[in-house]
């Protein structure tokens, strides 16, 4: 028991000290998953968007393949990208392996079913009145788009809020993609990882601390966001 | 009818501003401090025992200092390290396999191969030393393991240590375990496999370095100890190996050459020399 004790009492150290190593990961993790949420919600909303407003041939199936992507292993894409960006790769030229962007392209494939799905969701359950008012106003076809989405914008929110909570606890792509390099890509999850195996339990813990405390922020949003969306 | 029209252009706009933030921000972030690393920066791939024991943490940020060079480095097992070489994914090679890496060169995927320092491999066990070990020359402690179905604990990742490990087997004209009960592998990095040889109560291999740190982490008291040590077919050698710019038109071969003659340097030496715990030397530098 003892150790675990330390463990705790260290990692607060570490926390209150400024530790630059904890720090450097808290950095790197917040800056991939930010990158990616933003690029997963600026390509998954419309995508969701047309999936669920439109009416279209194949647009069951495609739901079923979305649903489907939403279980895709971390690892999975970790593989895939890896064998895209290694210099080897089709990808090699853009130079993304070992870095934060692409750990965060590798991340966005993550969190784009995510988006995807739940807007989808959203838009579907938007007041069908919406439509014909916004057409019957005249609507430019991009303005129907952006209107519906404010429409959904809690929804929408709680969807970025969902990719959130898998993108900055996934340990697969950034393990795989950045390649765990310190002061560079080593996250939270890499870094907690890596000193388990070497049995320094007190940055584990104080990261550790950190995530929970992130997911415990990203859940209160998340509810708040529900109720504001009515659900 | 206007003031409905006029709320949903706001709207739009809105949403618009709201956009066009996100991706200014997007730019900046890409183009600021994510970028900034391209210039001047060196990748290397080396072996965990480096990285494990903090050599690397003491070695990067006086490169820095000396060429104002950022040295990065992916801690893997040597057998990964050139693949990634051979992918062109780094640009440097720090790694502890003489064979695989003379073969890395000969085939042409790394050129200029320098010897910067060694130390060497030793079997650890428990204290009590259930197999009775203890003294035996490499060779005979591993047909003894073999023979009374010891519990060992191997890398299994193709890393330097591994193929040293198998190549001792062979030696000693064994079969490599593999699905043995007794023959754990872990796939993972020098430390963690010593840990888990701890907490099975197991023999493991492991370079003197790594060893050093684990004591060092216990206090100077580990609960596992050397068992087999001192044979000369323990040697363990590493080097620097820079990726073949004939081969790798990204790679960055003249940082690598920096670093190679920096790492051979008389203070780098010393340096490495210097770095002890518990007062032993963890590598001993042999490149001059």
């Amino acid at each position: 028991m003892d150790y675990i004790l330390s463990g705790l009492i260290q990692a607060f150290e570490l926390l209150f000290q400024g530790n630059p190593e904890t720090y450097s990961a808290v950095k790197t993790t917040v800056l991939a998953s930010s990158l990616s949420v933003v690029a997963s919600m600026a390509i998954g909303s419309p995508l969701g968007f047309c999936l669920g407003y439109a009416r279209f041939p194949g647009a069951r199936p495609i739901r079923v393949v979305v649903d489907t992507l939403l279980a895709l292993p971390t690892v999975v894409i970790g593989l895939l990208c890896y064998a895209f960006m290694s210099h080897r790769g089709p990808l090699g030229d853009l130079g993304l392996l070992f870095t934060i962007p692409g750990m965060a392209v590798g991340q966005t494939i993550l969190g784009l079913p995510i988006v995807v799905a739940l807007t989808a969701n959203a838009v579907e359950n938007l007041d069908h009145r919406l439509k014909r008012t916004l057409l019957t106003l005249g609507a430019e076809p991009h303005q129907l788009l952006l209107t519906s989405l404010w429409e959904a914008r809690f929804a929408l929110a709680l969807a970025g809020a969902a990719a959130y909570g898998r993108i900055v606890s996934e340990v697969g792509i950034s393990m795989m993609i950045g390649g765990n390099i310190k002061w560079h890509t080593r996250t939270i999850t890499t870094a907690i990882a890596m000193e388990t195996g070497k049995g320094q339990f007190a940055i584990g813990i104080a990261l550790g601390l950190i995530l929970i405390t992130l997911a415990l922020l990203v859940n209160l949003a998340m509810s708040r966001l529900k109720r504001l969306s009515g659900q | 009818m206007g003031k409905r029209d006029r709320k949903i252009l706001l709207e739009g706009s809105v949403v618009k501003k709201f956009v066009f933030m996100w991706v200014t921000a997007l730019v900046l972030l890409v183009n600021g401090p994510l970028s900034a690393s391209a210039a001047n920066s060196l990748m290397m791939a080396t072996t965990t025992s480096t990285d494990n024991t903090g050599l690397m943490d003491i070695l990067a940020p006086q490169f820095k200092k000396d060429t104002g060079i950022e040295l990065k480095w992916t801690a893997v097992g040597t057998g990964k390290a050139l693949e990634l070489g051979k992918n062109c994914d780094v640009d440097l090679l720090l790694v502890h396999a003489p064979a695989a890496e003379k073969k890395f060169v000969a085939d042409s995927y790394g050129t200029d191969r320098i010897r910067v320092m060694y130390n060497d491999f030793v079997v650890i066990g428990p204290q009590n030393d259930p197999a009775g070990l203890k003294g035996l020359s490499i060779i005979e402690a591993l047909r003894k393991l073999a023979a009374r179905k010891a519990a060992f604990v191997s890398r299994g990742d193709n890393s330097g240590t591994n193929k040293k490990e198998i190549s001792l087997w062979k030696t000693a004209g064994m079969v490599v375990p593999d699905k043995e009960k007794w023959y754990v592998q872990t796939g993972q990095g020098m430390i963690s496999t010593i840990n888990v040889a701890t907490e099975k109560g197991a023999y493991t291999m492991t370079d003197r370095g790594t060893f050093i740190k684990f004591a060092d982490h216990h206090g100077g008291n580990p609960p596992l100890v050397v068992l087999v040590e001192g044979d000369p077919g323990l040697f363990n050698q590493y080097s620097v190996i820079a990726v073949n710019p004939v081969n790798c038109k990204n790679a960055q071969y003249g940082l690598a050459r920096k670093f190679a003659d920096w790492i051979t340097s008389h203070d780098t030496q010393n340096l490495i020399g210097n770095f002890k715990l518990l007062n032993k030397e963890l590598f001993i530098p042999n490149a001059r």
